[in-house]
């Protein structure tokens, strides 16, 4: 299946969706006015790559900034994602913050507390 | 003309960084964030300080936004349609000012709201936030109904604000978040 590739703007996250190695990566800042519309693709995407997926799937999320109407759209991949894992793909979530960036590592954990998709937090100095 | 100095005088003394009256489009939001992250920049704000104030500016001014992006625009006049932003910086501490017309029969859902994120302290919040997010649902705007509770919690201060009874129909509502250092 066809890669997913966005670039990213001054609202939007740069989109890396690489169906052939399983890599599935948001980065950058996600602040649009309604998210829904952004998201859309992207949730498209995933539902088609859940036909045949690798049998390790990494979602690197790196983001610097997101809004809450994003935030919803973020959990709602999780939920998309987490039904996938208890298929035939193992799903890991890699969760990157920048240094002293705390509310970037507690919004990680909190997606960690409702979503079943194994976190590991990773402090770097600049995302 | 000594008008325009007094204006220009009371923005002074409010430490105002950057005001603005008038229609909040999805452009001007854009030109908002990325004048403020360029002053931010320009003073070599503290990179802790400046992603704080950058998330409360996004969700307030996504508040104004959507306040004005509604289907009843029947009894909004030009005027209503218009809001204030004015962000200041004294000592330390930034503080972010909004005002807007709202429906008068929306005041007190908002003031409820209001009233229970200011009671909350930060684990409170936490929690909060993770119920709703996990349980609230999204309207076709793209609102979680979450902005206030996030605003509240990356602040770290309450909540000040205002409704101004306008008419029967409306109110004019402010709001003042402080980002404390």
């Amino acid at each position: 299946m066809e890669n997913l590739i966005l670039e990213g703007s001054a609202k939007t996250p740069t989109v890396k969706f690489d169906a052939a190695n399983g890599v599935l990566e948001l980065k950058g800042r996600s602040i649009p006015e309604n998210s829904i519309e952004f998201y859309k693709p992207l949730n498209d995407w995933i539902d088609a790559y859940g036909g045949s997926p690798k049998p390790n799937t990494i979602v690197e999320i790196k983001l610097e900034y997101f809004n809450t109407s994003s935030s919803k759209c973020i959990l709602d991949l999780f939920k998309q994602l987490e039904k996938l894992n208890s298929g035939n793909t193992e799903v890991k979530v890699n969760w990157y913050f920048e240094e002293d960036d705390e509310d970037m590592e507690e919004a990680g954990e909190d997606y960690q507390a409702i979503i079943d998709l194994p976190f590991k937090m990773i402090e770097v100095e600049e995302i | 003309m000594n008008q325009v100095y007094d204006i220009y005088k009371r923005l002074e003394e409010r430490n105002v960084l950057l005001s603005f009256k008038g229609m909040i489009t999805s452009e001007l939001l854009t030109t908002i964030l990325s004048i403020m992250e360029s002053k931010m920049d320009h003073i070599d704000e503290n990179p802790k300080v400046k992603k704080k104030v950058f998330n409360i500016l996004v969700e307030c001014l996504q508040n104004l936004y959507h306040h004005i992006d509604q289907d009843d625009v029947v009894h909004v006049i030009a005027e209503e349609r218009s809001a204030l932003l004015m962000i200041s910086k004294i000592g330390d501490a930034y503080q972010i000012t909004t005002g807007n017309y709202m429906k008068a029969s929306d005041a007190p859902n908002l003031k409820e709201k209001l009233d229970l994120v200011n009671g909350m302290d930060k684990e409170e919040l936490k929690a909060y936030y993770k119920q709703v997010l996990a349980e609230g649902s999204m309207s076709s705007k793209g609102t979680a109904g979450l902005g206030m509770i996030d605003i509240a919690r990356k602040s770290g201060e309450k909540l000040e604000y205002d409704f101004q009874p306008i008419n029967d129909k409306t109110t004019f509502f402010s709001l003042t978040v402080k980002i404390a250092e």
